[in-house]
């Protein structure tokens, strides 16, 4: 079995990160100037809170700005925020803003706009829920000062307002903010270094900003989305190209400047372009899921569910899906390997393929023959990938298999439905997490026991939910990573769901784009044009 | 005539009824749901049913109907559930790439398809008939995404001649506006080029055997002018058919051709809009379309009394 250990991938990946940086960083930055930018998606959902879209995510970091960021190496940090303190008891925090934030109408940044806005994205976003209920008050003290008054013990306060991933909390003015989580803002005002040209948006086309000219960057050097968010573009305009090929070939004509995610095929012949070049952007990469239904029949039996274990070969999978040796490796847990949790304990069964326990673990099971039904998501190429692979190690296994194709957007309805898969429901389906939301238990749906409450496949364990808790209530480094190796354990013994490995995916340029930092979403401040 | 226009006007209301009607329960048949698309990720099953309330999409299928068409016949084609921009926006944005997309192209098929087809009809068995009727299978016959990147390659890659992609509006300068139309339009045009070919050469063989024909050749009138102004004239009704179904067909192929060349056009709105399944965008776009049908069927109806004085309505 060809592998790629994870120091090895770590070395070369940032060896290749340090060649790709070096010459741009040497070279004087240059500002204004338009960058045109290929995105992932078409943006169609401005709102931040609403939705958890990626795309709709990477739009915000350019149009609104955060209490804390997080840095490259996955430490938060003060972003809006001046200072903070927190009381002896640990209760009790205090968020002074730093001075000249403005938002794109003019109007200054006031305590009260960040209290709505966390108000807001706490009814939405997990870990926001979590802080919620450990939360008495967020209020605002002056026209600066916040404060965060905890109504039980919360460790990380800090982690959450710094959160990278969606829901990301942003802040927004008051009045917007006012708008319920369950309904779209109208408005689009932030504080960002960038402002949102709505008369330019086309949705299905293009998306235009224009540098925010009142944003007041910190003095750090920029790191993430923390330190200073210095702008040094004029125009940023995303465009938004479906054809691979077309974006491949504008590309080298020179009438783009970026192109955020090439498929991995279409890297290679990049890299052999005189002009071109590419980075990888996010090094803690991405992990795909194989999620059991655990309402329906053979998958809420356990035996049968962890023959999904033995049977796992994520090297088969990562091969299938992804394809270039050099973009994945294995990553045998639920915690993404490059992270602070990650952990091989209870891992030992994804380590090493076992056909002849997963067979054992089947007539244990009872499994009376029934059809087990995989969606086969055919659009997304990855996905469909790794269902061919699910196909063939489950019928090795023993389960008879109904391989159900459909395209992405009908396997979202089939998903939601609870339904016995011989009434249009599902038995098991493949997914993909950026790592940033599988790093730790408190922004991890994989590792959520709440049954109903849990993500699709509605998995009941509830001592899960008791060590999450836990989890967020410990204040110190090592309780959490012993409280999460716990999960762990939990999670792959009951088989919440199967991890089949981790993929990187490199972005594109032309090398007279210079700046672009690490992040797990692509950033245009320090970004120029040569 | 006048009466005649205004009763095919009148009658195209139903029409668009049934088609309104069609297009709503075969959305509301496909499989897919917008509020699990919105709710992302992270939904829970609750966050699905809380957003399916607000969009009214747990309403009976007679209500979603009625509200829906209650808005149509105020001209309010409703909002895009996920931008929330109204429809009417968003078509606007997008109606002229598509229109031009479609006039060019067809002014590059009629402007080609026709004279080959009269010359391949005039020199009948020749190599050169040979070499029309070669060019216009082969051109029905290649892949539109196919051809696309080939000009690509060559005109804009290679050459550097022309832009790979986009689309310029004509307000920012005629040279850039036809730049950025050729490749896609020349794309385009080549099947209906072949289409139009054949369809010219079967029609004038049929009447360049007719004795006002040899009679018109025999008292020594011009080849071009018996064949245009007598022989052409006569032959043209299949092909204003066709080229009336092809204006049809071109605003269908303009999809795969909008996504080549990466044109911000009505065909991609509508396949973003069925990825997403956008019910309001969908239902939107196709009325307008199928307004655009009916209304080029009229003009083709009309142009028949035109060319031919026999026909009456």
């Amino acid at each position: 079995m060809r592998s790629l250990n994870r120091r090895k991938f770590l070395a070369g990946a940032a060896a290749a990160t340090a060649a790709t940086l070096a010459p741009t960083r040497a070279r004087a930055q240059k500002s204004g100037g338009t960058l045109r930018f290929v995105a992932q998606a078409d943006l169609k959902i401005l709102d931040p809170v609403w939705t958890t879209a990626y795309i709709t995510r990477n739009h915000s970091y350019l149009v609104y700005d955060t209490l804390f960021g997080t840095d490259e190496k996955l430490q938060v940090r003060p972003q809006m925020v001046d200072k903070h303190s927190v009381s002896k008891d640990g209760m009790k925090y205090t968020f002074t803003l730093r001075d000249g934030l403005k938002w794109h109408d003019g109007q200054p940044v006031m305590a009260e706009d960040c209290t709505e806005s966390l108000k807001r994205w706490m009814k939405k976003d997990r870990f926001g829920r979590l802080l919620a209920a450990h939360t008495a008050r967020v209020a605002p003290v002056d026209r600066k000062t916040l404060t965060l008054e905890l109504g039980e013990r919360f460790g990380p306060v800090l982690e959450a307002l710094g959160k990278p991933s969606s829901n990301v909390p942003f802040m927004m003015p008051a009045r917007i903010a006012a708008t319920s989580a369950d309904e779209q803002i109208k408005e689009i005002v932030g504080s960002g270094p960038f402002r949102f040209a709505r008369d330019e948006w086309q949705p299905g086309n293009q998306v235009v900003y224009v540098k925010h000219a009142d944003y007041v960057p910190r003095n750090e050097a920029p790191s993430g989305s923390a330190g200073g968010k210095k702008v040094l573009l004029d125009k940023v305009i995303w465009r938004y190209m479906p054809d691979a090929a077309t974006a491949s070939a504008a590309l080298a004509a020179g009438e783009i400047d970026w192109w955020e995610i090439p498929p991995i095929d279409f890297v290679p012949k990049i890299e052999q372009t005189a002009s071109l070049t590419t980075f990888l952007p996010d090094p803690l990469g991405t992990q795909g899921w194989l999620r059991p239904n655990h309402l329906h029949p053979p998958f809420n039996n356990k035996k049968a569910r962890q023959a999904l274990v033995a049977m796992m070969n994520q090297e088969m999978y990562l091969q299938a899906a992804i394809g270039v040796p050099k973009y994945y490796r294995s990553c045998p847990g639920v915690f993404a390997c490059a992270g602070p949790y990650a952990t091989k304990a209870g891992a030992e069964g994804l380590v090493k393929q076992n056909l002849e326990r997963a067979r054992q673990l089947v007539k244990e099971s009872g499994y009376d023959g029934r059809p087990v039904t995989v969606v086969h998501v055919t659009d997304i190429g990855f996905l469909s990938g790794a269902a061919l692979v699910t196909r063939e190690l489950l019928t090795a296994a023993g389960f008879n298999v109904d391989l159900k194709a459909m395209d992405w957007s009908t396997n979202l309805a089939v998903r939601a439905k609870k339904d016995p898969p011989d009434k249009g429901g599902w038995n098991i389906l493949h997914t993909w997490w950026m790592a940033a939301d599988v790093m730790h238990p408190a922004v991890h749906f994989g590792v959520s026991g709440a049954g109903p409450g849990a993500w699709f496949g509605w998995p009941e364990i509830p001592q899960l939910e008791k060590l999450i808790t836990d989890f967020v209530r410990a204040t110190d480094q090592p309780r959490r990573k012993q409280l999460a190796e716990e999960i762990q354990k939990i999670a792959l013994d009951e088989v919440a769901y199967v991890p089949w490995g981790e993929w990187f995916l490199p972005t594109a340029f032309r090398k007279n784009v210079n700046g672009i930092l690490k992040f797990i979403a692509p950033l245009f401040w320090n970004v120029s044009i040569a | 005539m006048l009466a005649e226009v205004l009763r095919r006007l009148l009658a195209t209301i139903p029409v668009m009824g049934v088609v309104a009607l069609a297009v709503f329960a075969l959305l509301h048949v496909t499989p897919g749901d917008p509020a699990v698309i919105i709710a992302g990720d992270y939904a829970t099953t609750d966050d699905i049913a809380r957003i399916r309330t607000r969009l009214g999409l747990d309403q009976p299928f007679h209500t979603q109907v009625a509200i829906w068409l209650g808005r149509v016949v105020r001209g309010d084609l409703g909002t895009s559930i996920f931008s929330g921009l109204p429809v009417s926006t968003l078509i606007g944005q997008r109606a002229a790439t598509t229109i031009w997309l479609t006039l060019f192209a067809m002014l590059i098929s009629v402007g080609v398809g026709v004279p080959i087809g009269v010359v391949a009809a005039w020199r009948k068995g020749s190599w050169l008939d040979r070499a029309v009727m070669v060019f216009a299978v082969s051109g029905f016959s290649m892949p539109t995404f196919w051809l696309g990147f080939i000009l690509v390659y060559v005109f804009a890659i290679t050459a550097g001649w022309l832009p790979v992609q986009g689309y310029a509006p004509l307000g920012d300068g005629v040279g850039s506006f036809f730049s950025h139309l050729i490749l896609p339009a020349l794309t385009l045009s080549v099947v209906y080029m072949g289409l139009i070919a054949r369809m010219t050469r079967a029609s004038m063989l049929g009447v360049l055997d007719e004795d006002y024909i040899r009679t018109a050749f025999a008292k020594g009138l011009a080849p071009s002018g018996v064949l245009v102004r007598h022989a052409l004239k006569a032959a043209s009704l299949p092909i204003v058919t066709i080229i009336g179904i092809g204006f049809a067909l071109l605003i269908g192929g303009a999809v795969v051709t909008e996504s080549v060349f990466a044109l911000p056009g009505l065909g991609r709105l509508t396949v973003d809009a069925i990825v997403r399944r956008d019910y309001p965008v969908i239902q939107g776009v196709l009325l307008v379309v199928s307004g655009v049908y009916v209304m080029i069927n009229l003009v083709v109806d009309v142009l028949y009394v035109v060319l031919d004085p026999r026909i009456r309505y």
